[in-house]
């Protein structure tokens, strides 16, 4: 039996208002990731998707904090794990990619060091060596002219080029693990889909495992093998992700997947109204008591 | 035939770019809009699609008045709406309103509602505080507030009910066109269904006129009656919405729609064309010489037209 690469085990996260009253983010969150497999998480703001990520990369800052469960990461405990052990196991097992690519890249450097970076500190190679190895990587993520790239600041780059640049760091050190937090939302499509494809190609191609955050459902479904939905804290349903497109069964998902325009559905059906999520759920208090995780068959799914 | 609500003809806006030489020499303009020309009828929802920089928010800004226009014609029932001859800021507000993307940007968070909705009234002449105080209900129950909530500031709503405000503010005035500029981009998808849905029901209502402009195509393949497609300053292709999206012409409109992530897609692959690998050579541009795809801006685009192709779908070929 295969076991899993990531297991959260009823993760519980809290932010703490004050002394002694805290408010829950995360109810009991458990979900696995297996070797190589693409993972997403959907869900609307303030689902708890993104405080999920960061919980596994070991980067909640007060006021938030873990009040309970597992993070296993190849049967480790990352909540136990000594600041240092994490520092070493991030950015070189664990790697993330974010949203704003501006914002996550340092602007005082080259985009060239700041690859080169990863070699120095996770693989002990010397500056020259490793700037070669960043010009490759550079290549591999396909940036034009990754020579003369490698020289340019981040602001010399167009959106599409510094995600790229984001993606070549996160996969220099061939990470088991790539956190992509909503990573197209702030580009144009022509360009998302090229970005996506390359996220996919790469991963598929090292063998790593990627958990994926977004709120776009077509998103997710380019990508992923299996879709797990949030909401208010909660996993509301986990199915494989076609299964889940083709027959939700949380009433949540149905209404979040009811209330997208789909692509050709008006030449089809010809125009219908949206649905209006509050008019199918009665009461959203009482939507995250009931939950479907499709049962998985764990030597089944990995060869 | 009635004249069209509104017209546009060879609407050009280019941006000085400082730098050059001493003395201005080799001073460059940016051509952002290049002779653009499209009608918008009664009741219709025209949408601009195209990506960052192709010009779709200016052309917005220009119909709005915000953005002079460097060359052509901007008509509204016939009667020039920029350039000289055109209306003060005041009746153009009755003409044209907009809804904007960030609905909490876009409010002044020291007004209440009220103070918001009345201000335009106020500055139109309407001073009977029963009567604002009529319209501002009336418009609130339109677009699914109520009343009461009048007296609140934007921070005590929710990001749809924000936008739901911004829509109200939009109409107070009774404008017979909305220029929306990606009015759901910044919602959450459950919110994004209200406000689409919303948006629909108030155009046959009170008959409006809609100029969507958005980047996201499954809602423009959802609410418009004709489609634009801009790509560096110029419509490449423009068609009702069942031409546009059943079949797309031009090279770019079909790399667009390729490249929309939608989940019946991306499940049968094979029922969606190919994203195109690298964008093909665009007919009548120059293109920047460092090998990459984007077309030179600073030089306006060699003669190309737009040619018929059936009904009223049309697509950008170079002249022979």
């Amino acid at each position: 039996m295969t076991t899993p690469l990531l297991d959260i085990r009823d993760l519980r996260l809290v932010v703490s208002l004050g002394r002694s009253a805290h408010h829950p983010l995360l109810k009991g969150v458990s979900f696995q990731i297996m070797p190589g497999e693409a993972y997403g998480l959907v869900g609307e703001s303030g689902s708890g998707k993104s405080v999920t990520s960061l919980a596994v990369m070991g980067l909640l800052k007060r006021p938030l904090a873990v009040s309970g469960g597992e993070i296993l990461f190849k049967g480790q405990n990352l909540l136990a794990l000594p600041k240092r052990e994490m520092r070493r196991l991030r950015g070189n097992r664990i790697a993330m990619i974010f949203q704003e690519p501006m914002t996550a890249l340092n602007p005082l450097s080259t985009v060239g060091r700041q690859i080169a970076e990863m070699f120095v500190l996770h693989q002990g190679k010397s500056w020259g060596e490793a700037e070669k190895l960043a010009v490759e990587a550079l290549g591999n993520v396909r940036v034009p002219n990754p020579d003369r790239r490698a020289k340019n600041y981040p602001h010399q780059m167009s959106g599409g080029l510094r995600q790229r640049v984001m993606i070549a760091m996160a996969l220099a050190c061939s990470p088991d693990l790539l956190i992509a937090d909503e990573p197209t939302t702030a580009l144009d499509v022509t360009v998302q889909a090229e970005v996506l494809r390359l996220i996919k190609e790469l991963c598929a191609a090292r063998g790593t495992a990627v958990l994926f955050i977004s709120h776009d459902l077509g998103v997710i479904a380019s990508i992923c093998q299996r879709v797990g939905v949030m909401y208010s804290g909660c996993l509301v349903e986990e199915n494989e992700t076609r299964a889940l497109f083709e027959g939700p069964r949380h009433e949540y998902t149905r209404g979040l997947l009811g209330a997208l325009p789909r692509l050709g559905s008006r030449s089809e059906h010809g125009r219908q109204r949206l649905v209006d999520i509050d008019s199918i759920i009665s009461d959203r208090s009482k939507l995250t008591e009931s939950r479907f995780i499709a049962p998985r068959d764990l030597e089944g799914s990995q060869p | 035939m009635t004249a069209p609500l509104l017209q546009v003809d060879d609407l050009h806006v280019r941006f000085p770019i400082s730098g050059g030489g001493l003395l201005g020499t080799g001073r460059r303009a940016l051509h952002a809009v290049n002779g653009i020309s499209f009608e918008l009828a009664k009741g219709e929802c025209l949408s601009i699609v195209g990506e960052s920089g192709c010009g779709k928010s200016t052309t917005a800004l220009s119909i709005l008045g915000l953005q002079e226009p460097s060359e052509g014609m901007i008509r509204f029932r016939g009667q020039p709406l920029a350039g000289p001859g055109a209306p003060g800021r005041m009746d153009r507000a009755k003409a044209v309103q907009m809804v904007f993307q960030d609905p909490y940007a876009s409010l002044n968070p020291r007004q209440s509602v009220r103070t918001s909705l009345a201000a335009p009234l106020r500055l139109h002449g309407i001073t009977a505080a029963s009567e604002i105080e009529g319209r501002i209900e009336a418009m609130l129950k339109n677009v699914g507030l109520t009343p009461e909530q009048a007296g609140r500031y934007p921070h005590e709503f929710s990001g749809g009910q924000r936008q739901r405000i911004g829509i109200a503010r939009a109409l107070i005035l009774e404008p017979e066109i909305v220029v929306l500029d990606e009015p759901v981009s910044a919602l959450d998808v459950s919110i994004r269904a209200q406000i689409i849905n919303l948006l629909l029901d108030l155009q046959e209502k009170l008959s409006l006129s809609y100029l969507m402009i958005s980047h996201d195509l499954s809602v423009v393949e959802h609410m418009s009656d004709r489609v634009l497609v801009m790509y560096f300053g110029e419509i490449v292709e423009e068609g009702g919405w069942r031409e546009i999206f059943e079949a797309p012409t031009h090279p770019y409109t079909r790399r667009l729609i390729a490249a929309i992530p939608d989940p019946d897609a991306a499940l049968n692959s094979a029922a969606k064309p190919d994203l195109y690998p690298t964008m093909p050579q665009l007919v009548g541009r120059s293109f920047v010489s460092d090998g990459s795809t984007a077309p030179d801006v600073f030089t306006a685009p060699a003669r190309s037209e737009l040619i018929e192709i059936g009904g009223n779908h049309r697509v950008r070929m170079a002249v022979a």
